[in-house]
């Protein structure tokens, strides 16, 4: 069977990307065509619900459900907007920068798409600063869009207005939060919001607004194009769709693939990375970046869908696995993914504000060799008190799943760094 | 803590940009962030005087545009040298050695993290991840990302500025 890699199909490594008239060759803005012309608003969103496409931003919510919450009709408060999350600074991810910089015009499509769901006026592509070069392959996207009548007024003749456009943030990781880059889009501190209100009632400037990762956007367009049955046949499981995979780490080729939503660790590691790195041995890794619970060998069979990853006591988070190997010290990884937390603590809650630098401070003690085994008690307490329910968001919580399974996972290495008081990588 | 760049009034141009981001924008303070990625496009950094005259223009307090300006680690309110080298400390760059590129960075720049070099030329901060992790390690020169670094790699990318 040929695996179909509809989201990596148009990606020529090296080359430009499809300028628009390459991209409608290629298919591209039939799913926009077929969208308006064949159906309903609400009819697109009921395709993305039965689809099963869940946010590749790692929150694994059914887009179309999301959707779904948005207030439809004449009554509707307006304006309305839908964003693209492309903040992406997960550490350990790197699956937007290369979706969006392989083929632009995929991710304009999925917003024109989603914009029409929802009956949205104004869609904003939410981009990091550093990512310059994607920045600029999009706004040419955007400008040719706008040049061949997909974007603007009356988009092929439906009535359908619709604006977009980039902004380009200014750092801080926290603004990859939903709520926290609302703030950052208005200009303000990216603080997170209570929710409820979610922001698909109460978002942008007060007003209904969906916020959906890059990687989710870019399948709508095949999925309006090509059917629910077709989307769903994509995966090995339950969970629609392919999925960007990637690996960091000493792998012999480190890289991102296209598969089929629900492929195992193994198959990534061994068939797509070449293995391991000769003279290097795998210890365990992260499956989706910084903010996932390290797993081992024994989950190397296991699906990388959400629901088995979540049953595997880790997360499927964004799908980019992080490789821990046998060269480089558990205690000293942990500490890095603490320190970058730490630093990136929006600072509003205080058990995330002073809980962070208290975890970093202990394991710096413990990784050099000053560590007792109260303070390996006391990260394990943190892991609780900086955990779900008490922080205002999910940073903190996110920071705690990788420190209590390395705790757990681990045990012996952050056990040896105090009994011989200094880390065994270390001469 | 006001510096020999300090001083300044507003451009013609900063002042320009900034009012045509307020027309088009739905507040005025809205375009905080917009106005200030202006002055710093312009002068390198914000000062403090820059702060205090958008702040009048965008209706704000200086103290309140000044918490938004501190909140954002690429407005820079100290000068930086004329490039900004960001090195990327996460958790791929840690795996794959990037310590050894920022030692190598700090000797030969002479320069310690968030500091800049005496001839203005260099600024060393640190980034989080900048999604090049499959070439980890990596940084950015202005710009730039340069990747798969290596001592002798960073030696060649810094003879080219």
């Amino acid at each position: 069977m040929i695996k179909e890699k509809p989201l990596t199909n148009n990606i020529r490594p090296g080359k430009p990307p499809l300028n628009v008239r390459e991209y409608e060759m290629a298919g591209g803005y039939q799913g926009l065509r077929k969208a308006i012309s064949s159906y309903e608003p609400e009819e697109i969103t009921d395709l993305v619900v039965r689809s099963n496409l869940l946010g590749r931003g790692g929150g694994g919510f059914s887009a179309g459900r999301k959707w779904s919450l948005i207030p439809m009709g004449e009554k509707a408060p307006r304006t309305k907007y839908v964003i693209a999350n492309t903040d992406e600074m997960e550490p350990g991810s790197f699956k937007d920068r290369y979706l969006i910089e392989g083929d632009p015009h995929q991710l304009v499509e999925g917003m024109i798409i989603s914009g029409y769901a929802i009956q949205a006026e104004i869609g904003y592509i939410f981009l990091r600063k550093d990512y310059g070069r994607v920045a600029e392959k999009l706004q040419v996207a955007i400008t040719e869009a706008y040049e061949n009548h997909y974007l603007g007024r009356n988009i092929m003749g439906s009535g359908f207005n619709f604006k977009l456009s980039i902004h380009i943030s200014a750092g801080r990781y926290i603004c990859g939060e939903d709520t926290a880059l609302l703030d950052a889009l208005e200009g303000g501190r990216g603080i997170p919001r209570a929710k409820p209100p979610h922001t698909t009632t109460v978002g942008l400037w007060g007003k209904p607004t969906v916020v959906n990762n890059a990687e989710t956007v870019c399948n709508i367009p095949h999925i309006v194009d090509k059917g629910v049955e077709w989307y769903r046949s994509l995966s090995h499981t339950d969970e629609g769709g392919t999925k960007i995979y990637g690996i960091s780490g000493k792998v012999n080729r480190p890289g991102a693939w296209e598969l089929p939503m629900g492929t195992t660790m193994r198959e990534i590691l061994e068939e797509h990375a070449g293995g391991m790195k000769q003279g290097f041995r795998f210890r365990g890794a992260l499956p989706g970046g910084a903010s996932s619970h390290f797993v081992t060998e024994e989950h190397l069979d296991t699906r990388m869908d959400f629901a088995s990853m979540e049953k595997a006591g880790s997360r499927l988070g964004t799908g980019t696995i992080v490789l821990l190997d046998d060269s480089k010290c558990p205690v000293g990884m942990v500490l890095n993914l603490q320190q970058f937390f730490c630093r990136e603590s929006c600072g509003w809650c205080t058990p995330c504000r002073e809980g962070l630098p208290w975890i970093v401070r202990t394991l710096e003690a413990v990784e050099q060799g000053r560590g007792t085994r109260e303070d390996i008690a006391m990260l394990q307490s943190h892991t609780s008190l900086l955990g779900t329910g008490n922080t205002f968001c999910a940073l903190a919580p996110g920071a705690m799943f990788s420190l209590q399974s390395a705790l757990s996972l681990f045990r012996e290495d952050f056990e040896q760094h105090v009994d011989l008081e200094r880390c065994p990588w270390k001469t | 803590m006001s510096t020999d760049e300090g001083g300044m009034m507003l451009s013609q141009e900063e002042t320009r940009e900034i009012v045509s981001e307020i027309r088009h924008a739905l507040n005025k303070g809205s375009v905080a962030i917009e106005a200030l990625k202006v002055i710093q496009k312009y002068r390198g950094w914000v000062p403090d005087d820059a702060i205090e005259e958008v702040a009048g223009l965008l209706d704000m307090t200086p103290a309140e545009l000044d918490s938004r300006a501190t909140f954002y680690s690429l407005i820079f309110r100290q000068p930086v040298g004329k490039h900004v080298i960001l090195i990327c400390d996460s958790v791929s760059c840690w795996l794959m050695g990037y310590e050894d590129i920022k030692k190598h960075l700090i000797e030969r720049l002479g320069i310690g993290m968030g500091e800049t070099t005496g001839d203005g030329k260099f600024t060393l901060l640190p980034a989080a991840c900048l999604g090049a992790c499959d070439e980890a390690p990596a940084m950015m020169l202005n710009e730039t990302l340069y990747t798969n670094l290596t001592p002798s790699r960073v030696d060649e990318i810094l003879a080219k500025y």
